[in-house]
C-alpha cells in the first residue's frame, strides 16, 4: 500500500550491485524487484510495513546497528548488504525465541509446505530443541463456519489485526491480553459471527504460519498434496483472482493470489468459501428428457425433479434438441425460435451461442440477461 | 447501459478499480458496495484511508454511510431530481467546470434549461433530502480534484434507469469530472460476466463489440467469417419473446444459465410463458424454478470445469481456468458446438483459445487479446491490435459519439412506476446480501454460507415495526399486487421508514412474486427497486 508520491529514482547497491528504484521505495521492496531475497515475517505488500519481527534485518554502510529493510526508505548512494554473519545471528536469534513458544505441531500442520516459519527455521537450521521457554496453552477456537484459529501457533506478527483493521475496516480482531499473553482475538473472546465479521478470510490470507487457517480444507490436502490453478470469481463483476486447490480431482480450498490486478491476495466470503456447490451432490451431471405425458410445471418438480425428467445420454438429447429446433424453425418461420445466455457463461461461450442462434436458428432472436 | 452508451458512446466503467483510491471525492449511488461488490469497497477503503470525502445516494443507511460526509436519503425513485438538484447548485454557484462544458460537450443549453425548476427547496420536496445535504454533497462533488461516482443497480433498476444514468453522466459533464485518471464513471454491474456477455452480442441488434446488425458492412463480415447469410432485422428482446410465447406465435427457446423463471421480476408472468412454449430448453447446474417448465435440460459445466475467460466491470479480459473435469462430460462450448454440428452447421474448435482468436478477428475492442496476452494478467479492452497494453482510463482526448463531444441529456423526473397507496403503503426495494448470490442456487448449496444466512428476512425500520406491532424475528405477510410471500421480520435502522428491503437468494420465499413488471423502456431493465406492497402481521 505504500504510495511513491516522487517520481525521480535513485542508485544504491545491494550486495555489491548497482540498482536504479523509483524514491520512495523501502529496502525491501527493491530487493524484492531486483530478485534478491531477503526474509520476512510480518511484511505484507497490502499492509503498510509494521517493522515488528526483526526477521528482514539488513546491513547499511555506515550505519551501527542494522536495519529493518521492510521499514527504511531508499537513499541515493546506499551501500546495503542483505547477509551477514551478524545478521544471519540475529535472524537466529528470533527464530529461537519463536520457536521457544510454538507448538511442535508441524506434521499436523494444515500449514506445513506453505508456513514461513517452517521454511525460515528450515533454512537457518534452528533446532527446535535449542530453547526452552513457557509455553502457551490456549484453547483452540473455531465456533464459526469458516476460520479455525490456534493461538498456539501465532507469532504475533500482526497481519491479520492490521488488514482486518485498515484493509477491511472491520475491526473485528485486536491483540488482546498483555506481555507474554497478548494475542490476536475478538473483543471478548466472543465467537466469529455476522454481525462483527464479514469471514472475508483477510486475516487468514495473512497469516505466516497456521495460526489462522480455512476450517472447511482441514484434513484435505496440504500445498505439496494439492495442484493450484489460477481463475476467476464466478460470483461477481470485481473479477478477483485466486488459486482453486485441487486434490485428486477434488476442489479442497481457495487460496490467494497476490499478484491479482484486482484484488491483490484479497476475496470476499463467496469467492474464499464459497466453492462448496461445484462438486454438490445436486449437480444435474446427465441430459434429462420431460418424461412422456408429464406436464407438470409446479414447484413442486423441484420436490422430486425425477419423477417428471428421465436421464439420458448426450446423444439422444442433442439429437433431441436439434430436431425440434430444425421442426420449428421450418414449420413457424425462424422468427418463432430464439436464445437467451446469460452473464454467467464465458465470453467464448456467449459468443458461440449468439453465433449458433444466427447461423442455426437464422434468426436474431437473442439476448441475455445483462439488462439485469 | 444504454444510458452511458448514448452520453458518452460506450456502455462501460470510464476507469480501472485500482484508481479509485486515489481520488479525492467518491460519489457512491445506488451502491450498497460493501455487500455487493465486497473487494470493490476494499479501493473505497483505501480511498478513505488516503483521506477521500464520501457522498452516498442510498434510500438506506448502508454501511458505507459510516463513512461518509453526507448521505443522501434520497426516496426510491427520485435520482434523477436528486442529480439534477446538484446540478443546479452547482449552476447556481458558478461552480460548473466551463473550459470542459465548452471543449467537449453538446447540449449543455437544454440542460441548463431543464435544470432550472430543481432548485433545492423543490429537489427536497421530491427527494426527502435537506437542503443542507444538498448544498453540502454539491460542493464537494463540484470543488473535487479528483472525482468518481459509482452507481450500482440502485440507479439502473429503474423504469427511468437509462434517464438516471444520464443524469449521472450529466452532473459528471458539468464538472468536468470524467476522463482523467481516479476520475470517471464506475458502473458496478450484478453479475461475474455482464460485461463480457454484453461484449459478445448475445442481444437482438448487435454483434460482438456493440456492432450493429443493421449496418450491411458489419452483417456482410461476419457472415464472410461465418459463411452463411444472416438475417438483416434486428430479433426480439427476451421480454419480447415472453410476451409473444404467450401470444402463441413464438414457439422455441434455449435458455444458458439463466434462472429468468426466479431473478425476473413478477415471475408469474414468466412462469406463463414459459408454460407457453412448445419446446424449451434449460442449460444449468442445477435444479431451479426456470428448469422445471424444461423439455430438456443439459447438464452445465461451472467456472471450474472449463477454460474460458470472463470480463469484469473495468472491462478487464481475465482467464478462467479448467481446475477439474465437467462433471457431465462436456462444457457449454463442447455442447453448442455438438448441437450445431447435428443441425449442419459444422463448429470444429479444439479449445475456446480458438473462440477468443475468432472473437478478437471479428471485435476491434478486443482485437488485441489472446490467450497467451493474458496468461499473466487480464488486459482492458479497447485492446485494438496485437500491441496494444490496453485501457485503463476511458475519454482521455475525445468521447466515442460521432462528433467526439459527450452529450448532455436533459432528462426529466418521473419517479417510480408503481408508487405506495394506503393499500400498499411500503416501498419495497430489493437487492443483495453479501453471503448470497442471485438466485442461490451456488451460494445455497455452501454450508458455511447457510450456517450465516439460512433464510430471507424483510428489513423494517423500527418505527414502522412499532406502528404494525411487528416484533423483530416475527413471520410476516409481504404482498404486492402480484402476490405474497412469507418471511421474517428483520427490525433494523438500515431501511427508511416507508422502506422495506428484500434480497432474492431463497427457493421458498420469491420476492419476485412481488416485484412489478414495469420496465426501463430503452434498456429493457426491470424495475427491481421500487415496487408497493404491503405487510401484515399474521
Ligand atoms: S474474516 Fe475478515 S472481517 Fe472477519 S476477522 Fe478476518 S479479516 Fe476481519
Ligand atoms: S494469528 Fe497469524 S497473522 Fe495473526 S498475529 Fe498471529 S501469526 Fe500473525
Ligand atoms: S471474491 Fe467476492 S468481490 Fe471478488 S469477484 Fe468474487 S464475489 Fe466478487
Ligand atoms: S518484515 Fe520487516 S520487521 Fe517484519
Amino acid at each position: 500500500m505504500t504510495t511513491a508520491i516522487a517520481q525521480d529514482t535513485i542508485t544504491l547497491t545491494i550486495n555489491g550491485k548497482t540498482v536504479t528504484a523509483a524514491s520512495g521505495k523501502t529496502i525491501l521492496q527493491v530487493c524484492r524487484d531486483s530478485g534478491i531475497y531477503v526474509p520476512t515475517l510480518c511484511y505484507d505488500e497490502r499492509l503498510e510495513a509494521y517493522g515488528g519481527c526483526r526477521l528482514c534485518l539488513v546491513e547499511v554502510k555506515g550505519q551501527g546497528r542494522p536495519l529493518s529493510s521492510c521499514t527504511t526508505p531508499i537513499r541515493e548512494g546506499m551501500e546495503v548488504t542483505t547477509d551477514s554473519d551478524r545478521i544471519t545471528r540475529l535472524r537466529k536469534t528470533v527464530l529461537e525465541l519463536l520457536l521457544s513458544n510454538h507448538p511442535n505441531d508441524c506434521m499436523l500442520c494444515e500449514k506445513a509446505g506453505a508456513c514461513t516459519l517452517q521454511e525460515l527455521v528450515y533454512m537457518y537450521g534452528v533446532r527446535y530443541d535449542n530453547y526452552y521457554g513457557e509455553m502457551w496453552n490456549l484453547p483452540k477456537k473455531d465456533d464459526n463456519p469458516f476460520i479455525s484459529y490456534d493461538p498456539n501457533k501465532c507469532v504475533l506478527c500482526g497481519r491479520c489485526v492490521n488488514i482486518c483493521q485498515n484493509v477491511v475496516m472491520k475491526g473485528t480482531i485486536d491483540m488482546t491480553g498483555r506481555g507474554f499473553y497478548s494475542k490476536p482475538d475478538t473483543a471478548f473472546g466472543k465467537p466469529l459471527t455476522p454481525d462483527i465479521c464479514v469471514f472475508c478470510g483477510q486475516c487468514v490470507s495473512a497469516c505466516p504460519v497456521g495460526a489462522l487457517t480455512e476450517k472447511q480444507a482441514r484434513g484435505k490436502g496440504r500445498v505439496g498434496s494439492v495442484e493450484r490453478v489460477r481463475t476467476t470469481c464466478t460470483y461477481c463483476g470485481t473479477g478477483c483472482n485466486f488459486y482453486l486447490n485441487v486434490n485428486k480431482g477434488k476442489i479442497v480450498k481457495v487460496t490467494s493470489d497476490y499478484a491479482a490486478p484486482v484484488n491483490k491476495g484479497n476475496l470476499c466470503v463467496k469467492g474464499r468459501f464459497g466453492y462448496d456447490f461445484i462438486q454438490h451432490p445436486d449437480r444435474i451431471t446427465k441430459p434429462l428428457i420431460r418424461r412422456e405425458g408429464v406436464t407438470d410445471t409446479s414447484p413442486e418438480v423441484l420436490k422430486d425433479p425425477m419423477a417428471v425428467f428421465r436421464e439420458a445420454e448426450w446423444d439422444e438429447a442433442l439429437d433431441l434438441v436439434a430436431s425440434k429446433f430444425m421442426e420449428l424453425k421450418n414449420k413457424y418461420g425462424p422468427d418463432s425460435v430464439g436464445g437467451f445466455s446469460s452473464s454467467r457463461c464465458t465470453n467464448e461461450e456467449n459468443y458461440l451461442f449468439a453465433k449458433w442462434v444466427r447461423v442455426a436458428l437464422n434468426t436474431n432472436n437473442v439476448d441475455n440477461c445483462a439488462r439485469v | 447501459m444504454a444510458g452511458l452508451a448514448t452520453s458518452l458512446g460506450a456502455g462501460a466503467a470510464s476507469n480501472s478499480l485500482e484508481q479509485i483510491k486515489d481520488a479525492d471525492v467518491l460519489f457512491i449511488f445506488g451502491s450498497n458496495t460493501t455487500e455487493g461488490h465486497p473487494i470493490v469497497s476494499l479501493h473505497v477503503n483505501a480511498a478513505i484511508r488516503n483521506g477521500a470525502r464520501i457522498i452516498i445516494g442510498d434510500p438506506r443507511r448502508i454501511d458505507l454511510v459510516k463513512f461518509s460526509d453526507v448521505w443522501l436519503n434520497l426516496r426510491p425513485g427520485s435520482n434523477i431530481a436528486l442529480l439534477h438538484g446538484l446540478i443546479h447548485i452547482i449552476l447556481r454557484d458558478g461552480l460548473q467546470n466551463d473550459e470542459f462544458i465548452k471543449n467537449r460537450t453538446e447540449g449543455f443549453d437544454e440542460l441548463r434549461e431543464a435544470v432550472k425548476k430543481y432548485t433545492p427547496q423543490y429537489t427536497q420536496q421530491i427527494t426527502g433530502v435537506s437542503v443542507d445535504k444538498l448544498e453540502k454533497a454539491a460542493r464537494l462533488y463540484a470543488k473535487a480534484k479528483n472525482a468518481m461516482i459509482l452507481y450500482g443497480l440502485g440507479v439502473t433498476e429503474h423504469h427511468t434507469g437509462t434517464e438516471n444514468v444520464m443524469a449521472i453522466a450529466n452532473l459528471a459533464f458539468t464538472c468536468g469530472h470524467i476522463g482523467r485518471p481516479s476520475t470517471g464513471i464506475m458502473a458496478l454491474r450484478g453479475q461475474n460476466n455482464v460485461q463480457g456477455a454484453s461484449d459478445m452480442g448475445p442481444a437482438p441488434n448487435v454483434y460482438t463489440g456493440y456492432q450493429y446488425v443493421s449496418k450491411p458492412e458489419v452483417r456482410e463480415k461476419f457472415e464472410r467469417a461465418w459463411d452463411v447469410k444472416l438475417p438483416t432485422i434486428a430479433g426480439l428482446k427476451s421480454v419480447e419473446m415472453f410476451d409473444r410465447a404467450i401470444e402463441g406465435t413464438f414457439k422455441g427457446l434455449f435458455t444458458m444459465g439463466a434462472d429468468t423463471a426466479h431473478t425476473d421480476p413478477n415471475i408469474n408472468h414468466i412462469w406463463k410463458a414459459f408454460d407457453a412454449l412448445e419446446f424449451f430448453v434449460v442449460c444449468d447446474i442445477f435444479h431451479t424454478h426456470t428448469t422445471r417448465f424444461a423439455d430438456v435440460i443439459l447438464p452445465g459445466a461451472s467456472f471450474a470445469e472449463k477454460d474460458g475467460t470472463f470480463t469484469n466491470g473495468e472491462r478487464r479480459v481475465q482467464r478462467v481456468r479448467k481446475a477439474i473435469e465437467p462433471l457431465a462430460g462436456m462444457a457449454e462450448w463442447q455442447v453448442l458446438q455438438e448441437l450445431s454440428k447435428r443441425m449442419g452447421f459444422e463448429m470444429n474448435y479444439t479449445h475456446p483459445s480458438e473462440i477468443m482468436d475468432e472473437i478478437a478477428s471479428l471485435t476491434p475492442n478486443y482485437g488485441g487479446i489472446s490467450y497467451e496476452r493474458i496468461e499473466k494478467q487480464g488486459i482492458q479492452w479497447p485492446c485494438p491490435t496485437k500491441d496494444h497494453p490496453g485501457t485503463t482510463t476511458l475519454y482521455e482526448l475525445q468521447f466515442n459519439r460521432p462528433s467526439g463531444k459527450a452529450l448532455f441529456v436533459a432528462v426529466e423526473h418521473a419517479g417510480s412506476g408503481e408508487l405506495p397507496n394506503t393499500e400498499y403503503p411500503y416501498v419495497l426495494i430489493t437487492g443483495r446480501r453479501l453471503q448470497h448470490y442471485n438466485n442461490g442456487s451456488m451460494t445455497r448449496r455452501v454450508r458455511g454460507i447457510m450456517e450465516l444466512s439460512p433464510e430471507e428476512t424483510i428489513e423494517i425500520n423500527h418505527a414502522d415495526a412499532t406502528r404494525l406491532n411487528i416484533a423483530h424475528g416475527e413471520k410476516v405477510r409481504v404482498s404486492s399486487r402480484r402476490g405474497e410471500i412469507y418471511v421474517k421480520a428483520e427490525v433494523t435502522q438500515r431501511s427508511q421508514a416507508g422502506n422495506v428491503f428484500l434480497a432474492f437468494h431463497f427457493e421458498d420465499a420469491l420476492t419476485n412474486i412481488l416485484t412489478s413488471g414495469v420496465r426501463d423502456p430503452i434498456a429493457g431493465t426491470p424495475e427491481y427497486k421500487a415496487c408497493a406492497v404491503r405487510i401484515d402481521k399474521l
